[in-house]
């Protein structure tokens, strides 16, 4: 059935009939980005502003594939159940080169089972869920059909402008949160250019809905006979909806590719007459970001601050993770528990991310398109070896899935314990009693403490548990027993075997401080 | 340098003829592709990233 884009709701702004108090933040972009930072704030007891323009959800899947942190964090919201009950679990992945399946993999084994490696739903239903529960929560005020216009900031605080169907009105908050998306408004009024390439590549992205038995599984070729010299994907959605991603090459003219006439018979081609088509879209790619994330009192998040490639999921969810990188930290500046200069580490961090994101999908994009040539040449005999060899099917670059960034820290270590879940990682999930770790761990900073005792007067709470195999196994390694300092945002900040109240209570310091 | 480019191959000469007996009869293209997978098999074995980038350098002329 195809998706039912209802107007979304508009009440004339308070600000329009008087000044409005000072925010303390306002959002800009009520995409997945904006929405689930005012939600993470909110769980962390600020109130929010949020701004959009629009009047409907945007239509078209768009982003569609969300990663196990990403549902962590769904978790974390309060959202998560509603997601999985319409999302399509996956894990396992299929390469096939001309028309032979040369390998498949399967992540399965890659989770606690809590959560899939991956779950697919369309970003309009995930805007859905996220515009519903950010409705209901009283400290988000959401505003549609509020278009931000202008930005002024000084050392303390940034003035806005916002339009609406009644006429324009101006806003004060203590900070603005640009999550305004790849053609940012909050960007080129700042005068800030992005940095990095255009790909000349065009895909077309399609949705069609069919019945079908497809499995829950991502199907990739390289150059396929029904989709000659290119790549092709094939992907399940909630509601019979499958995606199709075709290469479309550098000379592809996008107005063309994008008729209906044109675009039936190549569908045909991947799965027969019966569907409907219900989205298409040519999209080019860029790998870009802005050189800061971080101006003064302005912080810009997901698609607004880098643009990558979507080829392995790292647009949607890579805002996400800037979403709960950011939101522990602006609430303790903006309470007084830390110092402005926590923020710098949200920029740090994060640009480590996005440069690991660019990078990684720069590497996928010349695997799947490469230039004439050389590059031709060698992705080609990769895929030939593949065929034979196992060293090789590694080698195969259909997009390597996003996984977290590790952040690059000094942080006291103990090279006994497993790497998996060193300083700047994303903290193990692990099953504990009937229970899960994470759900344990926050909203503040936690001591996960292991098989030992705490130190005591630490002012944060402490978690401790007695390891079973599982939790061993990622936490403990060969070591007895460990004591983890774990940060809001689910990273482990430092651990150690043996720990010293001193060395435990630097560690909480320079977590607050933002020390790399 | 962790690199070797001291002799290091027994039997240097026939490993040269059979290279080029490999190569034999193709085409410019086959034989780029042939070399392409021999670059790439002949990596996975040396299976140090180090000394590829070494390896990398020297042929570079660097
Ligand atoms: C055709 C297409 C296909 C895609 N496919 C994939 C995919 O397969 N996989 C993937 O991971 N990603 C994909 N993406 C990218 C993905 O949609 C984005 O990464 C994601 O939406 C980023 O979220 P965001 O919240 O940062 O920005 P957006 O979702 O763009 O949200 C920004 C919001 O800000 C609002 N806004 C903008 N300016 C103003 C203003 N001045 N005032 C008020 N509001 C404003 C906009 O209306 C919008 O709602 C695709 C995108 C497109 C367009």
């Amino acid at each position: 059935m195809p998706y039912d884009y209802k107007p979304l709701p508009y009440s004339a702004p308070p600000g329009l009939s008087g000044p409005e108090p000072r925010h303390r933040v306002v959002v800009v972009g009520a995409g997945p980005v904006g929405l689930a930072m005012a939600l993470d704030l909110a769980r962390l007891g600020i109130a929010s502003v949020v701004l959009e323009d629009k009047s409907s959800v945007m239509v078209g899947s768009r982003a569609i594939v969300w990663s196990e942190r990403s549902l962590q964090l769904f978790a974390r919201l309060g959202i998560v159940d509603q997601v999985m009950a319409r999302a399509v679990p996956w894990s396992i992945g299929r390469i096939s080169h001309g028309d032979d399946e040369i390998f498949s993999f399967d992540m399965a084994g890659t989770t606690t089972g809590r959560f899939p490696p991956f779950a697919n739903l369309q970003q309009y239903h995930i805007e859905d869920i996220l515009i519903a529960r950010a409705l209901a929560e009283p400290l988000i005020d959401l505003r549609f059909r509020n278009r931000l216009t202008g930005v002024d900031q000084d050392g303390t605080g940034v003035e806005l402008s916002v339009k609406t169907p009644d006429g324009p009105y101006k806003l004060s908050a203590d900070y603005l949160l640009a999550c305004d998306g790849a053609r940012s408004l909050t960007r080129a009024l700042m005068d800030l250019d992005f940095e990095g390439e255009f790909y000349e590549e065009r895909f077309l992205v399609a949705d069609i809905e069919m019945e079908a038995d497809f499995p829950a599984e991502r199907w990739f070729w390289f150059d396929p006979s029904f989709h000659s010299g290119q790549s092709a994907m094939l992907m399940p959605q909630a509601d019979n909806v499958y995606r199709i991603d075709l290469q479309l090459g550098r000379l592809a003219n996008a107005g063309e590719e994008a008729r209906p006439e044109r675009v039936i018979p190549r569908i045909q081609a991947v799965v027969g007459p019966d569907f409907d088509l219900e989205w298409v879209s040519i999209y080019t790619f860029q790998s870009r970001r802005l050189a800061e994330f971080v101006h003064g009192r302005v912080i810009f998040l997901g698609d607004a601050a880098h643009l990558v490639p979507p080829f392995s999921a790292r647009g949607a969810n890579g805002g996400l993770r800037d979403v709960e990188n950011l939101g522990w930290k602006l609430a303790a500046v903006l309470e007084g528990r830390a110092d402005e200069r926590l923020l710098d580490s949200y920029n740090r961090e994060r640009v480590q991310a996005a440069d690991e994101n660019l990078r990684d999908s720069a590497r996928a994009a010349s695997f799947i398109s490469p230039a004439p040539g050389v590059e031709r040449l060698f992705r080609d005999q990769v895929l030939t070896l593949a065929r034979e060899t196992a060293f090789a099917r590694e080698w195969v670059n259909a997009g390597r899935l996003a996984v977290p960034c590790i952040y690059a820290t000094g942080a006291p270590d103990d090279p006994r314990l497993p790497d998996e879940a060193r300083p700047g990682a994303a903290a193990p999930e692990a099953r504990i009693g009937n229970g899960w770790l994470l759900d344990q761990i926050g909203p503040g900073p936690t001591l996960l403490a292991i098989n030992c005792t705490a130190p005591d007067g630490l002012q944060i709470p402490t978690l401790s548990v007695r390891a079973d195999p599982a939790l061993r196994a990622r936490y403990l390694g060969d070591a007895e027993r460990a004591l983890y300092l774990i940060r809001p945002d689910l990273v482990v900040a430092a651990r150690w075997v043996t720990a010293e109240p001193r060395a435990v209570s630097a560690a909480i310091r320079a977590m607050w401080e933002g020390r790399e | 340098m962790k690199l070797i480019t001291d002799p290091n191959l027994p039997d240097h000469d026939g490993f040269f003829a059979e290279l080029l007996a490999a190569h034999r009869g193709l085409s410019d293209a086959e034989s780029q592709a042939l070399n392409a997978r021999l670059i790439l098999i002949l990596a996975n074995h040396v299976g140090d990233r180090e000394t590829l980038t070494e390896a990398l350098d020297l042929a570079r002329g660097r």
